[in-house]
């Protein structure tokens, strides 16, 4: 059976399946979300009104057993930047919807009435129902309650309270295969599905197959690229210590941001660090090693036990830890992974909002370091929509703007993450050009600046960053359409089987000729394609920039600024 | 002359997080990677006072070194 487009109508409740234009069939993943908000949602509409489109897409390659194709793509007109958005997530939900034999699953319109409303996704189409059990709750109380309705083989995307308070700090959740949860993090996506009053999405695959044009050819190509990934070192430290072992490469090269932003190392690197991390997960008989959805050959994730030794949280990211950690001074894992776990239940990004918790500080609504009083903030205001909670769910801007703040990490109104771009320039440009606002994953410089991956460069000069940053952001646009985590990248610079084979596996489950140029194609016109509806949406270049203080405040050990001046940024869009 | 050495991820094992050691004057960094038997293709990145360097950069009195495996994340 082809894949077909699902459509669901919220203000007059239908739904339909249809086939795949012509245009659209060789995208999969971002490639298609982007193409479809760029045709067919109005770039100035309201990004929370009846206009905004919210589009799912599994990747080209989710479904199969490929090695780590399993992430799945959200995409619409982002509230919290007003841009065009894709963000992308782990979890069961990818492999279901492909299963489905769903290309991508389009949410319009908007219902006339005050309900709430849930989804099932099954290929014979989608059912709308009336929901009311789940409405008010967080996403771990609708994961076990959807679980029994249906089963727990069930794909579940969802919202928690941020979402259906439409905060632009709200993320949307993927069940994982344990039953927790991962994210779709970035640009308030989570407030798209609360204005289309949709609490959460199931998705049943029944007995679905992805079909392969050349099964043969699939599964040799499959072994060589597993292979690569298995052996490439980065995917093996990835494995033991998560992701973030990054926090003492960054700090020790003076990039980590600290204290909003204040100063590029953090005294308490060491207790919030991926080394001690892995000693207190293996002594609390977590589990150190942990994969995101079956099929992953890395395993980045993790498991957290508390003190006693039981659940706690799981999938912590470097950039949530040191959000939470080195930007707001907290120097205590277990508050981290507390702060973690409501965050996930209560669906707000975790980037986004401890950023604004930073700049909270910094305007003295809370003290640096009062973990506790973050905890409270989450629980009490934020979950339960006080003015407070809805100031800080909106994101470091909003806070920024209501306190008076002038030291407001953000670009395009999305919070910076966890590389300073005075002292780590080229992450810098991708901050300043990626068409969604201020994202690392857009184009991850820090590979080739700071971790030899891929080549080298110099972090505190300028020089070849430009262009550092354009050839990774074209090369994660076309990664990011097909299903795979983006960590498969550091094996793709290195090693030169990589590429070619994940080539070699799209063409043998279409039946199509890709060439690794016809790749490098796909990501420059999406990026193209997501340019320009920014542009009709009314960004210019001068969007294009870094707040003005990371050009005025030198930061230490390196006394470095932001010294790229607007026609040098510019020239990232000459391709 | 003393110098700081500091290690990660892996390397620490067996080994220590850092440590104050007394140099001879003229070592080099490559020759402290090679006293602490870690493999030089193991390594993936030097940072000598925060700044990248290779293993032949000269130490000197008071510095800050740091030696990791081939790490990643994002
Ligand atoms: S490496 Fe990490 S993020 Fe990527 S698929 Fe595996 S667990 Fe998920």
């Amino acid at each position: 059976m082809a894949d077909k487009i699902f459509r669901v109508n919220m203000t007059d409740l239908s739904t339909s399946i249809e086939d795949v234009p012509a245009d659209w069939a060789g995208h999969g993943g971002r490639g298609l979300t982007s193409n479809i908000v760029a045709a067919e949602v109005p770039p100035t509409c309201h990004p929370l009104g009846p206009d905004n489109k919210l589009i799912f897409a599994p990747g080209l390659l989710s479904g199969t057993t490929a090695s780590n194709s399993g992430r799945i793509s959200a995409g619409a007109k982002s509230p919290l930047t007003g841009t065009i958005k894709e963000s992308n997530s782990g979890g069961t939900s990818a492999q279901r919807l492909a299963k489905i034999g769903c290309k991508a699953l389009i949410i319009e319109g908007q219902p006339q009435d005050d309900g709430w409303y849930s989804l099932l996704v099954t290929p014979e189409g989608v059912t709308i129902s009336k929901e009311e059990e789940l409405v008010g709750k967080g996403n771990f109380a609708i994961v076990e309650a959807v679980e029994k309705r249906f089963s727990d083989k069930i794909g579940i995307l969802s919202i928690g309270q941020a979402g259906e308070m439409l905060m632009t700090g709200a993320n949307i959740s993927v069940k994982d295969p344990d039953s927790h949860v991962r994210s779709l993090g970035r640009g308030g996506l989570g407030a798209v599905m609360g204005s289309k009053k949709i609490k959460f999405i199931a998705l049943d695959a029944k007995d679905g197959k992805v079909e392969l044009a050349d099964a043969d050819a699939f599964r040799a190509a499959n072994k060589v690229f597993t292979k690569a990934l298995i052996d490439h070192p980065v995917s093996q430290a990835l494995g033991t210590y998560g992701s973030n072992v990054l926090v003492n490469i960054i700090n020790e090269a003076g990039g980590l941001p600290t204290k909003n932003f204040s100063s590029g190392q953090f005294e308490g690197h060491e207790q919030i660090s991926g080394e001690t991390m892995h000693d207190l997960i293996v002594e609390r008989g977590g589990k150190p090693t942990h994969g995101c959805h079956a099929g992953c050959v890395i395993k980045c994730s993790q498991i957290y036990n508390d003190l006693k030794g039981n659940y706690k949280t799981s999938g912590m990211e470097y950039e949530s830890i040191w959000a939470m950690g080195a930007d707001c001074t907290v120097d205590d894992l277990d508050q981290i992974a507390e702060m973690d776990s409501i965050m996930d239940d209560i669906g707000i990004d975790s980037i986004e909002t401890s950023v604004a918790f930073g700049v909270a500080m910094e305007a003295k609504v809370l003290d640096f370091g009062d973990s506790k009083e973050m905890i409270r903030i989450l629980t009490e205001e934020i979950a339960k929509g006080t003015a407070l909670g809805r100031v800080i769910g909106n994101g470091a801007g909003s806070v920024g703007k209501t306190y008076g703040v002038i030291r407001v990490p953000v670009v395009k109104n999305q919070a910076i993450p966890a590389y300073d771009p005075r002292a780590i320039k080229g992450i810098g440009i991708t901050y300043a050009t990626s068409t969604q606002g201020a994202d690392h994953t857009m184009g991850y410089t820090i590979a080739t600046e700071i971790l030899g991956v891929g080549g080298t460069a110099d972090p505190l000069s300028k020089e070849g960053m430009v262009e550092l940053s354009r050839g990774l952001q074209i090369a994660t646009a076309a990664i990011d359409s097909t299903g795979m985590c983006l960590f498969i990248a550091f094996a793709a610079l290195d090693d030169e089987t990589c590429l070619p084979a994940l080539i070699d596996m799209l063409n043998a489950r279409f039946g199509i000729e890709l060439t690794a140029d016809d790749v490098t194609n796909l990501g420059m016109s999406i990026l193209k394609t997501e340019h320009a509806f920014n542009i009709a949406a009314g960004f210019t270049n001068l969007d294009d920039r870094l707040p003005k203080f990371f050009e005025t405040e030198p930061i230490a050990p390196h006394n470095a600024v932001w010294d790229f001046t607007g026609e040098e940024i510019d020239t990232f869009w000459d391709f | 002359m003393k110098v700081n050495v500091k290690l990660f991820a892996f390397f620490r094992e067996g080994r220590f997080i850092k440590e104050d050691k007394e140099l001879p004057e003229g070592t080099t960094t490559g020759q402290v990677v090679d006293d602490l038997n870690i493999d030089r293709e193991e390594v993936g990145v030097l940072l000598l006072n925060s700044r990248h360097c290779k293993f032949d950069k000269i130490l000197q009195e008071g510095d800050i070194y740091a030696i990791f495996p081939v790490i990643g994340g994002g």
